[in-house]
């Protein structure tokens, strides 16, 4: 990734230019709460081109060394961009070998720094972050925009999600929920996002983190309910409509 | 600082360095002592035959009256010497450096492999940097100890005089780490500005403070950097880094040469043996010790250092960093109440320091049969005559 600064000429010549203008294959929402033990956190596995689904197999979250788990929303190309500079993040953690290792808050904020400052060159990772760990016992959730702005939260969404989810997790989370009970709650944000976000997928998968480790599931479908009655005759009150 | 008198036997010189050439010739004292001179001397009288041996001379050759020559036929063919060479001050003869305390007299021999750090002698060794690690002793001392939860860095201040302030030798780096210096102040100072610079930019970009392991890794990697350019010469500086990180407290020592030592308790700079002597003993019980007394056992190796001067806040600092504890450095009344409130007798350890650490307070002065372990004062027995100097 050239600077643009090293090329201005380019940089005043629209079709010249190297920068992120818009995105092209972009995943939806990633829904993800604190729990008991740590952080469930659910993202379907669609790649969007524009209005066609393109891509169904698309994972959304990673795990990040030891202590975290990465969801993205956005820019697909840009999101793999991001897990290359982890890689690399995490390896140098991991080769001074002696007993520090990077945690969910140090990631957090290295991925707000990244961020904020391909936003200021105005070329910025077309991303929406969610970033959530536990390391020694504390857990830890927040989430980066593209443009940098960086919070941390009980339970945090990505696009869609930030309408139709929270709404739902600020009535209905509490602290120390179980996994069950996780997962439920997960799962209801996630069937109405499927109903109401056009670019969603019916494939998604759901993973935890907590002490121990990442585990992230096998992808399934959620069940759906289409018999309403309104949808029986949907042309009664509109003759020559279909 | 007087120089020591030129009657000492060259022999003992010898026995006291920590160099070892018993490999290269045989039992006799003289003979090792003999190959060092004519080494060098034959630099001087035979410069086409760089470095080769002439003769070994006689057992019975007097060693004094061989240098002297050597040293009056160094001062003929080289004229432009520089006369304010590095051994100036401590010297007792030309060819090498001898420090003047006894407890840390070590004997250093200039030689043509010295002149700069990218120069191997035929030894393996790197004398520039030998040499900066000697800068290091030259300091006046600090000492650092740890326990499982905390830091203390002390360190004894000398003013030039009376007129001038004391030199600064204990830096905060940050929260959670401070390190005390010993050796050339300036570079001390320098590298704590890298050190805080380094530990913010930690934080800048982690939101977490800079593991000290990590810190003084890459302090050894910036020293080793100058052991290995033509155009840099070694830090002169000792650092006793102190700090505090996930896996607990932990005190480093960073040398000129970048290497770097985790310690228990380290002390450095002059009259540093005294006080490792002192912590040697004590060492084990520090892990589990609680924070005062840490600070107590920081002070008594300082009065160690001090050989029978007064101990007062004025000429000592007092750093300490801890869990929940910001690193700090203790303010002069509170270190000056710690000092009284302690009653520092003399313990076991043979008289070196004629007084019993002349301290203020309790005048219970114990004799040192009956003084042996107490380390706390005791009530001013009466019947016991005090200790007759």
């Amino acid at each position: 990734m050239e600077s643009n600064q090293s090329k201005p000429g380019l940089l005043c010549n629209p079709e010249g230019s190297q920068r992120t203008l818009y995105p092209y294959v972009t995943g939806t929402s990633v829904v993800a709460l604190k729990y008991k033990d740590g952080i469930l956190m659910a993202a379907d596995m669609g790649g969007s081109y524009g209005s066609t689904l393109r891509y169904k197999s698309v994972e959304r979250m990673k795990p990040i060394g030891k202590h975290s788990l990465l969801g993205a929303s956005g820019e697909i190309s840009d999101f793999q961009e991001l897990l290359h500079y982890l890689d690399e993040l995490i390896l140098y953690d991991n080769m001074w070998d002696d007993g520090n290792s990077l945690g969910p808050k140090e990631v957090h904020n290295y991925l707000t720094r990244v961020m904020y400052n391909r936003r200021n060159k105005f070329d910025p990772l077309w991303n929406s972050l969610v970033l959530g760990g536990v390391k020694k016992g504390q857990k830890y959730l927040g989430m980066v925009s593209m443009i940098g702005v960086n919070f941390e939260d009980n339970h945090v969404a990505t696009g869609f999600g930030n309408h139709l989810a929270r709404p739902i997790l600020r009535d209905e989370w509490h602290e120390n929920l179980t996994f069950e009970e996780g997962v439920k709650l997960l799962e209801k944000c996630m069937r109405v996002l499927l109903y109401r976000d056009r670019s969603a997928v019916n494939k998604l998968q759901i993973s935890k983190i907590t002490e121990e480790g990442v585990t992230i599931s096998q992808p399934y479908s959620l069940k759906t309910f289409w018999g309403f009655s309104a949808f029986e005759n949907p042309t009664l009150g509109a003759e020559g409509s279909w | 600082m007087t120089p020591i008198s030129p009657h000492k036997p060259a022999h003992l010189c010898l026995l006291q360095s920590s160099l070892s050439y018993s490999h290269l010739a045989p039992s006799n004292p003289f003979l090792i002592l003999a190959y060092d001179k004519i080494a060098v001397a034959s630099h001087r009288l035979e410069p086409m035959r760089k470095g080769k041996r002439k003769k070994k001379p006689s057992p019975g050759s007097s060693q004094r009256e061989r240098e002297s020559q050597s040293h009056l036929l160094e001062q003929k063919e080289n004229p432009n010497k520089n006369p304010h060479s590095f051994t100036e001050r401590e010297r007792h003869c030309d060819f090498c450096l001898e420090r003047e305390t006894k407890n840390d007299a070590v004997k250093m021999f200039r030689n043509q492999y010295d002149t700069d750090v990218t120069t191997w002698s035929p030894a393996g060794r790197l004398f520039q940097v030998e040499y900066a690690m000697e800068a290091v002793k030259q300091g006046s001392a600090a000492i650092g100890l740890r326990s499982k939860t905390h830091v203390v860095l002390a360190c004894v201040n000398k003013a030039n005089s009376e007129l001038s302030s004391h030199q600064k030798k204990i830096f905060k780096v940050d929260d959670h780490i401070g390190v005390a210096i010993a050796g050339l102040t300036a570079d001390g100072r320098v590298l704590s500005r890298y050190m805080r610079s380094e530990a913010i930019n930690y934080n800048y970009t982690y939101e977490s403070p800079l593991p000290v392991g990590r810190l003084v890794v890459q302090l050894a990697d910036k020293a080793q950097v100058c052991t290995q350019r033509s155009w840099k010469r070694p830090y002169g500086v000792g650092l006793l880094v102190g700090g505090l990180d996930e896996s607990g407290a932990h005190l480093y020592y960073n040398c000129p040469s970048g290497n770097y030592f985790e310690y228990q308790a380290f002390a450095i700079g002059s009259r540093s043996q005294a006080a490792k002597t002192y912590l040697e003993r004590r060492f084990e019980n520090f892990t589990g010790s609680t924070r005062e007394d840490l600070i107590k056992d920081a002070l008594i190796a300082t009065r160690e250092t001090l050989q029978g001067e007064k101990l007062r806040s004025s000429i000592c600092t007092i750093a300490v960093v801890g869990v929940g504890e910001p690193f700090h450095i203790l303010d002069q009344d509170t270190v000056q109440k710690l000092i009284d409130a302690f009653e520092i007798v003399q313990d076991e350890a043979p008289a070196a320091e004629p007084d019993a650490g002349a301290e203020p307070a309790a005048a219970a002065e114990e004799g040192e049969g009956s003084g042996a372990g107490a380390d706390q004062a005791a009530v001013p027995e009466p019947d016991v005559a005090p200790m007759d100097i």
